[in-house]
C-alpha cells in the first residue's frame, strides 16, 4: 500500500518536470517566438513588398485574380532597365554619393577636433560647448529649412550639391561629436600624459595616438552619418531644383511619380536601388551601427 | 629633437619651431579644434534660427525682401482653419505615433532580451526599417496603400473574406490620418526597440535575483524594477522621438503630401507648401517657428530626465 503511493508519488515527481519543460516551451513559443515572428514579419514586409514589385511584369502588377499577388510568376528586369536607361537614375545615384561621402568627410574632422578639445584639452566652460552642441542636434531640420534656404540662395549654392555637404553637417556635427567624446573618454588619459612627457606636441598625440585607438568610434560615427546624409530628405528637397541634380529619394518622389498613373514597377525598383546601397553598407557594419545608436542615446 | 640638428638655414629652422610651438599652445589649439565645428554649426544653424525667427516677422516672399510686419503672420495663422487643423493633427500625429512605438518597441526589447538562437541577425533585420531611407520606405507604403491594388485589401477581402471591399486608405482624412499613424509607428519601432534593449542590458541581473528571492511576481519585477531603472533611458529616447515626430515632414510628404483636402497637414508640410511651394516665405516661417513651444516643452521633458539621471548614479556624468 505505502510502496505504491510512494510509486504514485515517485511517477508524479517524474511527470510534474516533464509537463513543466513542456508547459515552459509552449510557454516560451507563445509569449517570446510568436511576437517575435510577427514583429520581423510586419517590419520587413514592406521590403519584400517592395523587392518583389520591382521584378512583377506590368501584368502581373494589376491582376490579383490571376496571379497570386505574393509570388512572381514571370520575373523581369523590365523596371530596373527603365530606369538606369530611360531615367537619369545613375546621375542621382552618382550625385547623391558624392553629397554623402563629401557630408561625412567634413562633419568627421570637424567633430574629431571638435570632440578632441571639448574632451581632451580640457578649458574653462568645456562642458557648456558639449551641451550647445548637443542642444544643436535638438533643432529639427524642419524649423531651419526656410531660412537656411534663403542663407543658400545669400551664398549663391542654391541648386548646388554643394549646399547639400555645407548644410548636412548641422545634423552630423552634433551627433558625431557626443559620439566620439564617449570613445575618447574611454581612452586612457595615462597614455597622453606618457607621450607628453616625451615631448610629443599635441597634435603629433592627436594623430598617432588618440586617433588610432578611436578608430572604432570613427568608423561609427562615419557610417552613421554616410547613412543619415544618404537618406536626407527635406533640404535636398527644398535647395536643388533642376532634375540633374536631385538625389535619390527626392528624384524618385519628384521626377519618378508623373501623371495619374503610378508606374509602381519602377518607383519600387528606384526604392530598392536607392535602398541597397545603405542595406549593404549596414550589413557590413552592423554592430557599428548598433553600438553607435546606442552610445548616443547613453551618452 | 632631430631638427636642430639640421644643417638647413636659419629662418627655415626656426619656422617650423615657431608654427609648432603655437599649435602647442593650448588657447590656440583649442580655438583651431573647435573653430570648424562651431564655424559651421553657426553659419548654417544658430544664424539660420534667428533668420527664421526674424523672417516670421516679416512679409518676405521668394525674389522680395520683405519688411517687418510685427505679429501680423502669427495673427493671421490664429484665424486659419489650416494652421488650427494642422496643429491638431501634429498633436494626434505625436502623440498616438509615439504611444504605438513606445509600447510595441518596449515589447519588442523585452523579448530581444530573451536568450534564444540567431539573436545578432534578428536584431541586426529588425533596425532595417530605421536604416532605409523614410522617403523610400513610405513610397511602398504607398503602395502598399493603394486604392485598387492594396495587398492589405487583397488579404482581407479575397484572402480572408473578412470584408466585401477594398478599404480606401488614403481617400478620406481619418483613415489617411491613421495609415499615416501607422507608417510611422513602423518606422519607430526598431530605434526604440534598440535604444531600449541596450538599457535593459544595463539592469544587473542580481537585482532580479533579489526580488525572486523575496518572492516577487513577474509583473512586480517589471513594474519595481525594469520600469523604474529604464525611467532615464526611456525620458531621452521619448524626447527625441517626440521632437522628430511632431516636426516629421517626409512621410506625410511622400504618402498623402497634406491631402485629402488638406486634413493630413503636419506644421511641417504646411510650412514647406507655404513657404517654399508657395513662395510665402515670412508665413511659412511662421508656421515653423510656431512648433518651437511644443519643442522647448520636450526638451525641458529631457532635461529632468537627465538630471534624475544624474541623481540616480550619485556622480557627475558630463
Amino acid at each position: 500500500m505505502t510502496d505504491t503511493v510512494a510509486q504514485a508519488a515517485v511517477a508524479d515527481a517524474k511527470a510534474a518536470p516533464d509537463t513543466m519543460a513542456w508547459d515552459s516551451g509552449l510557454r516560451r513559443l507563445m509569449m517570446i517566438y510568436l511576437p517575435l515572428g510577427c514583429f520581423v514579419l510586419i517590419l520587413l514586409f514592406p521590403f519584400y513588398w517592395m523587392a518583389i514589385t520591382s521584378f512583377k511584369p506590368n501584368a502581373e502588377l494589376m491582376n490579383y485574380k490571376e496571379h497570386n499577388p505574393f509570388w512572381i510568376s514571370s520575373p523581369t528586369l523590365a523596371h530596373i532597365k527603365h530606369l538606369l536607361f530611360n531615367t537619369a537614375y545613375p546621375h542621382w545615384l552618382w550625385t547623391t554619393m558624392l553629397v554623402a561621402i563629401g557630408a561625412t568627410t567634413l562633419s568627421l574632422i570637424a567633430s574629431t577636433l571638435a570632440a578632441y578639445a571639448i574632451e581632451r584639452l580640457r578649458f574653462r566652460g568645456s562642458p557648456y560647448v558639449g551641451l550647445g552642441i548637443y542642444l544643436a542636434y535638438l533643432v529639427p531640420p524642419s524649423i531651419l529649412f526656410i531660412p537656411l534656404a534663403t542663407v543658400v540662395v545669400q551664398f549663391g549654392l542654391f541648386d548646388s550639391p554643394l549646399a547639400l555637404i555645407l548644410v548636412y553637417p548641422t545634423f552630423l556635427v552634433p551627433f558625431c561629436t557626443w559620439l566620439l567624446i564617449g570613445y575618447f573618454k574611454s581612452i586612457p588619459y595615462e597614455l597622453e600624459e606618457c607621450a607628453l612627457v616625451d615631448g610629443a606636441t599635441r597634435l603629433q598625440i592627436l594623430r598617432r595616438i588618440t586617433l588610432p585607438l578611436a578608430v572604432p568610434g570613427l568608423i561609427s560615427a562615419g557610417i552613421f552619418s554616410f547613412t543619415l546624409s544618404w537618406n536626407e530628405f527635406i533640404y535636398a528637397l527644398a535647395f536643388i531644383q533642376s532634375g540633374a541634380n536631385k538625389t535619390v529619394p527626392v528624384a524618385i518622389l519628384t521626377e519618378l511619380v508623373t501623371g495619374d498613373v503610378y508606374q509602381w514597377g519602377a518607383l519600387m525598383a528606384g526604392s530598392l536601388l536607392g535602398s541597397l546601397p545603405v542595406a549593404i553598407f549596414y550589413s557590413l557594419f552592423v554592430d557599428y551601427y548598433v553600438s553607435s545608436l546606442t552610445g548616443a542615446v547613453k551618452e | 629633437m632631430s631638427v636642430t640638428t639640421l644643417p638647413s638655414p636659419a629662418l627655415a629652422q626656426r619656422q617650423p619651431n615657431w608654427l609648432v610651438r603655437l599649435f602647442d599652445y593650448k588657447p590656440f589649439l583649442i580655438m583651431m579644434c573647435l573653430a570648424p565645428a562651431i564655424g559651421l554649426l553657426t553659419v548654417f544653424l544658430t544664424y539660420p534660427l534667428g533668420l527664421g525667427i526674424w523672417l516670421a516677422f516679416t512679409d518676405t516672399t521668394i525674389g522680395q525682401r520683405g519688411s517687418y510686419v510685427g505679429l501680423e503672420n502669427f495673427q493671421y495663422l490664429l484665424t486659419d482653419s489650416l494652421w488650427w487643423n494642422a496643429v491638431f493633427y501634429s498633436v494626434v500625429y505625436t502623440a498616438i505615433a509615439t504611444f504605438g512605438k513606445f509600447a510595441l518597441g518596449f515589447w519588442l526589447a523585452l523579448l530581444l532580451n530573451n536568450h534564444f538562437p540567431f539573436k545578432s541577425v534578428l536584431r541586426a533585420i529588425i533596425l532595417l526599417p530605421w536604416i532605409v531611407p523614410t522617403v523610400l520606405s513610405a513610397l511602398a507604403f504607398w503602395w502598399i496603400y493603394d486604392p485598387q491594388f492594396s495587398i492589405i485589401s487583397y488579404l482581407l477581402v479575397d484572402v480572408l473574406h473578412w470584408r466585401s471591399d477594398n478599404i480606401d486608405f488614403l481617400g478620406s482624412p481619418w483613415p489617411a490620418r491613421f495609415s499615416l499613424i501607422a507608417a510611422n509607428i513602423w518606422r519607430g519601432i526598431p530605434f526604440v526597440a534598440i535604444s531600449l534593449l541596450a538599457g535593459l542590458q544595463t539592469i544587473s541581473p542580481s537585482l532580479y535575483e533579489a526580488a525572486m528571492l523575496d518572492g516577487a511576481s513577474a509583473w512586480q519585477r517589471f513594474r519595481y524594477i525594469t520600469f523604474p531603472m529604464m525611467m532615464p533611458i526611456l525620458a531621452i529616447v521619448m524626447t527625441f522621438s517626440i521632437i522628430f515626430t511632431f516636426t516629421d515632414f517626409q512621410l506625410v510628404y511622400a504618402i498623402t503630401r497634406g491631402g485629402p483636402g488638406n486634413s493630413t497637414h503636419l506644421l511641417a508640410t504646411l510650412a514647406f507648401q507655404r513657404g517654399i511651394a508657395g513662395g510665402e516665405l515670412g508665413e511659412g516661417a511662421a508656421i515653423a517657428v510656431s512648433m518651437i513651444p511644443f519643442l522647448v516643452f520636450a526638451t525641458l521633458f529631457s532635461y529632468f530626465g537627465l538630471a534624475r539621471r544624474k541623481w540616480q548614479q550619485g556622480e557627475s556624468n558630463d
